[in-house]
């Protein structure tokens, strides 16, 4: 299959939601209307500066925008080769990149006039970010996590009790991210009145993965800044952990027309892209629709979706967003794939040399970095994604490296 | 005319309203699908919707996304869903028959392949909860080419405005969901259901079936009053769910067609027409 290079590998989605073949519309009739009239809200929001100007407001002084770009001096020394930057997102408030699009999309709902939150988290970091931005503006919540989610990932659960959402067991199907993101499309339908849809991730339907990329793209802006001022110049390659691609597209998005920079984003190959057990949708999975877009999906020969696995609750999702699957068609981003294993030496690694826990998310990310790094010149400028804090993964960690806590 | 359009041209000259009756495909495996199947029209369905299974049913309830996942436990794969179709139809050509279900596993088997060879098992119709009129390039269209009717679903949702497009490419017949839910929810208030089927009458002469929520005889017998048929599914598939034995699952749901069917066929037609 030949894919016809773009003049601008930044002008998607279409009219119609579509980059490339991938993205659309795909929901039931019931939602239809729902997700035009977000559309609708989304594209008069972007035009108004007033919005503009608060949700900058709140980054500043609530979320702790801009999040630092710092030389990771001692990595760089021990891998011996290329100049290693990280993006500082875990220090945001709630610990992850994920409040970004939340303190957006809450600003959207509030416009909307929408009085009811609802949302899907697989770590937890989602939702707490989720909650987060409901308590704030005194919204009721309601997030739907997996019930093999809750289990290993309790004390973000607590979080978001304490914050005053209601966490709801999802008990369908493989009971993770997936069957989250089935019961709070229910909830929708169930509620088309009064509730708003906060996605954590750059996927589901049109006008979804444009709007989450947007408000993500903070990422990608604050960097190219950030880099000219501290080197004169733009990074040569660009690294960023995938599941649904939130993080990576808002750190991509903004350097997508630079030819000279180099891009990877990693998926999570769990045990082994040969085990079956992994969550790489792009690197071993073909396309499909699900949950209103299509994408490169992990499924049978009958189309069923198949269960995704990764140490990392954040990376465990059968699919990728749209974006990222037309990305990696027409080749301009390159998608790579990290198993727990090597995750888990990264974590430890980034731990001992720069004192900083990564999530269990941006550790893949790193341990392609330790993987490429060394074989680049001194003088290339790399910039990883640190999208998120790993003191919620240190129970993860220690049953893996088998430490009773 | 096709067989969907026979039948409800038949239930009109009749004077009554019809009952479609939801399955799904090889729950909870395919012998005891195929004997229900068969049992369906002698129990009073006038027409077939069968599910094809599917690992994410986002539009349904718990009834039918624990049907969905019975059948793929028993194998149940969309080239046997259309191998079921074949086999009934061999001793019924007048049923008509719609499958319901998700993209996904279509768009995995095929397009075009999979319209020549639900064509050829003897489906009539298809409604893809996911494939909305924005998306009709991708297999509306293309059914339609094929002689397969495309049925829409109506919601209460679908504003005015809204309307004309979810009509534009539909025939057979238009599925009114009645509540804004999944499937197998609460029970439809019929007068509120009256005064939608009428909205969709005003601007399309084609026949409404009125489904989600509907489980007893009694129920259907509220809508077949105020619509062209009553839709049931959920509850069918329950009886799957609670049956100890294969032939006490096909016994339990036929019986319970026979109620939903008597209940149809005493309902006093008023608003429909």
């Amino acid at each position: 299959m030949t894919i016809q290079k773009p003049n601008s590998f930044r002008s998607g989605p279409d009219a119609h939601g579509h980059f490339g073949i991938y993205g659309g519309r795909y929901v039931a009739e019931t939602l239809m209307p729902l997700i035009l009239e977000l559309e609708q809200a989304y594209e008069a929001a972007k035009r108004d500066q007033a919005f503009q100007a608060e949700l900058d407001d709140y980054l500043a002084h609530y979320v702790g925008r801009p999040s630092p770009l710092y030389f990771a001096e001692r990595l760089s020394a021990h891998l011996g080769g290329a100049k290693i930057y990280f993006k500082r997102d875990e220090l945001n408030h709630t610990g992850a990149h994920k409040i970004n699009n939340c303190m957006g999309q809450i600003l959207l709902a509030r416009r909307m006039g929408k009085k009811r939150i609802i949302a899907e988290t697989g770590a937890g970091q989602h939702g707490v970010a989720t909650a987060t931005v409901a308590a704030r503006f005194g919204l009721p919540c309601i997030v739907y996590m997996g019930a093999t989610d809750i289990e290993r990932q309790k004390p973000n659960v607590f979080r978001m009790k304490l914050l005053g959402a209601e966490v709801v067991p999802v008990t369908s199907g493989s009971q993770t991210l997936k069957d989250a993101m089935n019961e709070a499309l229910r909830d929708w339908v169930s509620n088309v009145d009064d509730t708003f849809y906060i996605i954590g991730t750059a996927a589901g339907p049109h006008p979804y993965p444009a709007l989450v990329r947007d408000f993500q793209s903070v990422i990608g802006r604050e960097t190219r800044e950030q880099m000219m001022r501290r080197e004169g110049r733009l990074p040569d390659s660009l690294v960023a952990c995938i599941g649904g691609g939130s993080n990576a597209i808002g750190l991509f998005h903004p350097f997508l027309d630079e030819p000279d920079v180099k891009i990877w984003a990693v998926e999570a190959a769990g045990l082994g892209l040969d085990s079956g057990r992994h969550a790489a949708s792009l690197t071993a999975g073909r396309p499909g629709v699900l949950h209103g877009n299509r994408t490169y999906l992990l499924q049978d020969d009958d189309g069923q979706i198949l269960e995704a696995h990764s140490i990392s609750a954040g990376l465990d999702y059968p699919g990728i967003g749209p974006e990222h699957a037309w990305l990696h068609d027409v080749g301009r981003v390159e998608y790579v794939a990290i198993t727990d294993r090597e995750a888990l030496e990264a974590f430890q690694l980034c731990a001992r040399l720069e004192g900083i826990l990564p999530a269990l998310e941006p550790a893949h990310a790193l341990a392609h970095v330790m993987k490429v790094a060394p074989k680049l010149p001194k003088d290339h400028i790399m910039v990883m994604n640190m999208c998120g804090r790993g003191d919620k993964d240190v129970f993860t960690v220690a049953e893996a490296l088998g430490v009773k806590l | 005319m096709s067989r969907i359009e026979q039948r409800f041209a038949r239930l009109k000259a009749e004077g009554r309203a019809g009952l479609v009756c939801f399955v799904t495909a090889g729950d909870p495996d395919a012998e005891t699908s195929l004997a229900i199947l068969r049992g369906l029209p002698g129990a009073g369905a006038d027409v077939i919707e069968i599910g094809m299974p599917f690992t994410d049913p986002m539009a349904d309830g718990p009834a039918i996304q624990a049907s969905s996942l019975r059948a793929l436990k028993g194998g149940m794969t969309l080239r046997r869903t259309l191998d079921l179709v074949r086999r009934f139809r061999e001793g019924d050509r007048e049923t008509p028959i719609v499958l319901m279900g998700y993209y996904n596993p279509i768009y995995s088997y095929g397009n075009e392949r999979f319209l020549t060879d639900a064509r050829a098992a003897g489906v009539d119709g298809l409604i893809i909860v996911d494939l909305p009129p924005e998306e009709d390039e991708e297999l509306c269209l293309p059914a339609i080419r094929a002689g397969l009717h495309f049925i829409r679903l109506a919601t209460p949702t679908t504003d005015e405005k809204r309307l004309p497009a979810v009509l534009a490419n539909t025939s057979g017949f238009i599925y009114y969901v009645s509540i804004a839910g999944i499937t197998g929810a609460a029970a439809p208030d019929a007068r509120q259901v009256a005064a939608q089927v009428r909205r969709i009458k005003r601007v399309s002469a084609l026949p409404v079936a009125v489904g989600f929520g509907i489980r007893t005889g009694e129920q259907a017998r509220e809508i077949a009053a105020v619509a062209d048929a009553a839709v049931v599914g959920s509850a069918l598939v329950g009886r799957i769910a609670g049956a100890a034995s294969s032939d006490a699952a096909v016994r339990e749901v036929l019986d319970l067609v026979r109620e939903l069917a008597a209940g149809v066929r005493s309902a006093r037609r008023s608003a429909a027409e």
